[in-house]
């Protein structure tokens, strides 16, 4: 890992503090989240303190401090979704799954993500888990959902 | 140039550049804040400052907005208050409200903001924060449910200690002041100064508590002994309505034995041991070639931050332990033999301007055969809470005088409560040493006063000499980066981590009050003015206890004893 983030610095010669964001999306799209030692790497690079970056990176969704699980649920939280009840589907998820956005399972089979409009707005609410999309759902079938996920596990 | 403006119906002059807020306090005219710290960059990020100005629809806030020409101000018009007054509210619709338990009770800003503004009912509520308690870290509590998110804590942290320990962490009404990771400050690079402490307006920061654990050591079987660093003396008696900096050496010491202590020992006695060994440390570094420039390393904060950001200048800490950890060490070996008690049965406990101590004493080196050398360090806070709880009239009582053996000081061991102090007691001592003479005069002005750097240039029998005095751990920084680049005019540094010295330690009672750290220091100096024993080598229980100990300095005795190692520390920083 330590290599593979060594690369993505060598991208940015001379960066300085503004480079920090481009930066972390790089990390987190290679290794799928910002690990310590990857926020560590970073702040060592641009002379930046690991809470400094800690506490910028936790200001957005996007970025995630767990590596994401086998399954990684996007739950759209765009206006469109929200409408049609994108919240109550995100915390039936949650409940389910008994972790919140931006987590791991323990068993590190599912993660969660709320990411803003993907583009399917007459669908909505919409999921996306690993790049399968469920149209216009409801909290109610959610259990259903996840479970299928799980067989396919067994 | 001056600029007027008008305030409240009056005509004020104001400075360019100045900010309305301090061109207003100039003039005796108050508002309240809470993000504002003085002589740092405003953020106005509380909002309370806010003033109404004619012809803006907008409240202003004073501690961020320069001044201009033929502004006219309302500080305490009814839109203004009434602003303040809900902000107030909002920031109370989330906070505990357990005032009564609160380690700030009395003394918060928030709470004297509700009772300034007359917030007596709740209008406002909201969900209380529900955050878990940080009391990972050997010396600091932090409880983010009282935290107001003011910032200074942060500001602090990073600008004048150059830690960033802490920063704000998430969004919206989400956010929380957190270390990397939310890990806990033990695994974080925070380095105990306690300075964060000192800026929190409310209960969201304090130290480690350790009055519990003295008070049933007190009521148990143990031997329970005592001993106070320097600047405890001068700093107390603002806290028991006396003058600030008043010297109460002698009725603290009653008060101690009141309490239940069994001898009262000064760590100013060690503090001269400390020179006794440094100063001979310092001499042979540079007649034998060794690493220089050599650093102090009574300040366990700035050892801990060697060790964390500057492990390759480790070699250049001094390897004497700190006064406390001398005086802890020397407590349960010689005084142990020579009191013929079982030093197992001994409970040392010490009293510091500092939080740092603390962690400092839980440190594995300072400890003899799995036995730590100081059981529980009390911040100055904590020893003004025992004596109120014990009822002790600080006026009234008889002063006492210290216990012997390791009770006698030098004016110079006081000196290290002041920056500065510990490099001038060293240069009494490394000049006796040199000459076979006493200095002549005793009283160094260059390394004196608050400046941010104090540096001197002598000539001591034929040896140059250079020697820096630093406070704050961002001018220490600075000058490392000066040694780095190759500067190397300089062999001896003193750094304490806090401003100013241990007399503004993060230990001390909470004041916004530059004057009284002043007064501390004032208090300091003038006990050293009047003093007849000035050097640390002349003090007689010093001479004494290498007669029947140590021998001498940097002896096998004194180096198994007095001197420590350190080690390069990986945090997330
Ligand atoms: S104790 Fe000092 S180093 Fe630690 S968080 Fe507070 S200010 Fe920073
Ligand atoms: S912990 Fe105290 S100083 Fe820090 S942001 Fe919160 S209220 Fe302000
Ligand atoms: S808002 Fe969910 S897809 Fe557009
Ligand atoms: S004190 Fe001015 S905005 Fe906080």
């Amino acid at each position: 890992m330590k290599t593979k983030i060594n690369e993505i610095l060598k991208k940015y010669p001379q960066a300085q503090r503004d480079s920090l964001i481009p930066l972390l999306q790089d990390v987190q799209e290679d290794i799928g989240y910002l690990s310590e030692e990857a926020i560590a790497l970073i702040g060592g690079y641009l002379n930046i303190p690991t809470s400094k970056i800690y506490g910028v990176a936790t200001f957005y969704n996007q970025f995630r401090f767990e590596p994401k699980g086998k399954y990684h649920v996007m739950v759209c939280r765009g206006t469109a979704c929200h409408v049609l009840g994108s919240l109550t589907v995100l915390e039936a998820i949650q409940s389910k799954l008994k972790i919140k956005a931006g987590q791991t399972s323990r068993d590190g089979l599912f993660s969660i993500e709320e990411v803003a409009c993907i583009g399917a707005c007459g669908l909505a609410p919409v999921l996306n888990i690993n790049g399968e999309f469920h149209a216009k759902v409801t909290a109610e079938q959610i259990d259903e959902i996840i479970e299928t996920y799980r067989k396919r596990e067994e | 140039m001056n600029i007027n403006i008008e305030v409240n119906g009056k005509m004020i002059t104001a400075k360019k550049g100045e900010t309305i807020l301090s061109a207003i306090n100039r003039k005796g005219i108050s508002v309240p804040t809470l993000c504002y710290m003085k002589d740092f960059v405003p953020t106005g990020a509380c909002r309370m400052c806010v003033v109404e100005v004619e012809g803006r629809p907008n409240l202003i806030t004073a501690c961020s907005y320069p001044v201009e020409e033929g502004l006219r101000i309302k500080t305490h018009s009814p839109r203004v208050v009434n602003a303040r007054k809900t902000i107030i509210e909002l920031l109370l619709s989330n906070h505990p409200d357990d005032c009564l338990y609160c380690e700030r009770n009395k003394n918060c800003e928030l709470q004297t903001l509700a009772e300034q503004y007359n917030v007596r009912e709740r209008r406002i509520s909201g969900a209380k924060n529900l955050y878990k308690v940080d009391q990972s870290s050997a010396s600091i509590y932090r409880d983010p449910a009282k935290c107001i998110l003011c910032g200074r804590c942060v500001r602090v942290c990073e600008e004048v200690e150059q830690v960033t320990a802490i920063d704000f962490v998430g969004r919206g009404n989400k956010t929380i002041i957190n270390s990397a990771f939310n890990k806990g400050l033990n695994v974080s690079s925070c380095v105990n100064c306690g300075q964060c402490i000192m800026v929190c307006p409310t209960g969201a920061l304090h130290e480690i508590d350790h009055v519990e654990k003295v008070l049933s050591a007190i009521n148990s079987n143990k031997y329970v002994v005592v001993q106070h660093a320097p600047s405890i003396s001068v700093s107390i008696a603002e806290e028991f309505g006396l003058k600030p900096g008043t010297d109460v050496a002698g009725v603290m010491t009653a008060a101690l034995r009141k309490i239940g202590f069994k001898k009262v020992f000064d760590t100013s006695f060690s503090a001269d041991l400390t020179i006794m060994e440094e100063s001979a440390e310092l001499i042979q570094r540079i007649q034998t070639g060794g690493v220089l420039p050599m650093f102090t390393s009574c300040c366990p904060a700035w050892v801990k931050y060697v060790e964390e950001f500057r492990p390759d200048m480790i070699k250049n800490l001094s390897s004497c332990k700190s006064p406390q950890q001398m005086l802890g060490a020397v407590i349960k070996s010689y005084f142990a033999e020579i009191e013929g008690i079982d030093r197992e049965n001994i409970y040392s406990v010490s009293i510091m301007p500092c939080t740092a101590k603390k962690f400092e004493s839980q440190r594995e080196e300072m400890t003899q055969k799995g036995v730590a050398d100081i059981d529980a360090v009390l911040t100055t806070r904590e020893l003004v809470k025992l004596i109120k709880m014990y009822d002790i009239d600080l006026v009234n009582i008889e002063p006492e005088v210290t216990d012997t053996p390791l009770g006698t000081r030098s004016s110079a061991g006081k000196l290290f409560g002041n920056s500065g102090g510990v490099m001038e007691a060293a240069l009494r001592t490394a000049y006796y040493k040199l000459t076979g003479e006493e200095l002549k005069n005793y009283k160094i002005d260059e390394i004196r006063g608050d400046d941010k750097r104090k540096e001197l240039k002598v000539s001591v029998a034929g040896l140059n000499l250079g020697v820096a005095v630093v406070s704050g751990l961002t001018n220490a920084e600075e000058l490392l980066k000066e040694i780095e680049a190759g500067r190397s005019d300089i062999q001896f540094i003193e750094v304490m981590t806090c401003p100013g010295g241990c007399v503004a330690g993060g230990g001390q009672p909470i004041t916004f009050d530059a004057k009284r750290v002043k007064a501390r220091m004032k208090s300091i100096y003038d006990i050293d003015k009047v003093d007849s024993i000035k050097a640390s080598h002349q003090n007689p229980e010093i001479k004494e206890i290498y007669e029947k100990y140590f021998k001498e300095p940097n002896s096998e005795k004194s180096h198994h004893l007095l001197h420590t190692h350190y080690q390069k520390r990986n945090v997330l920083k």
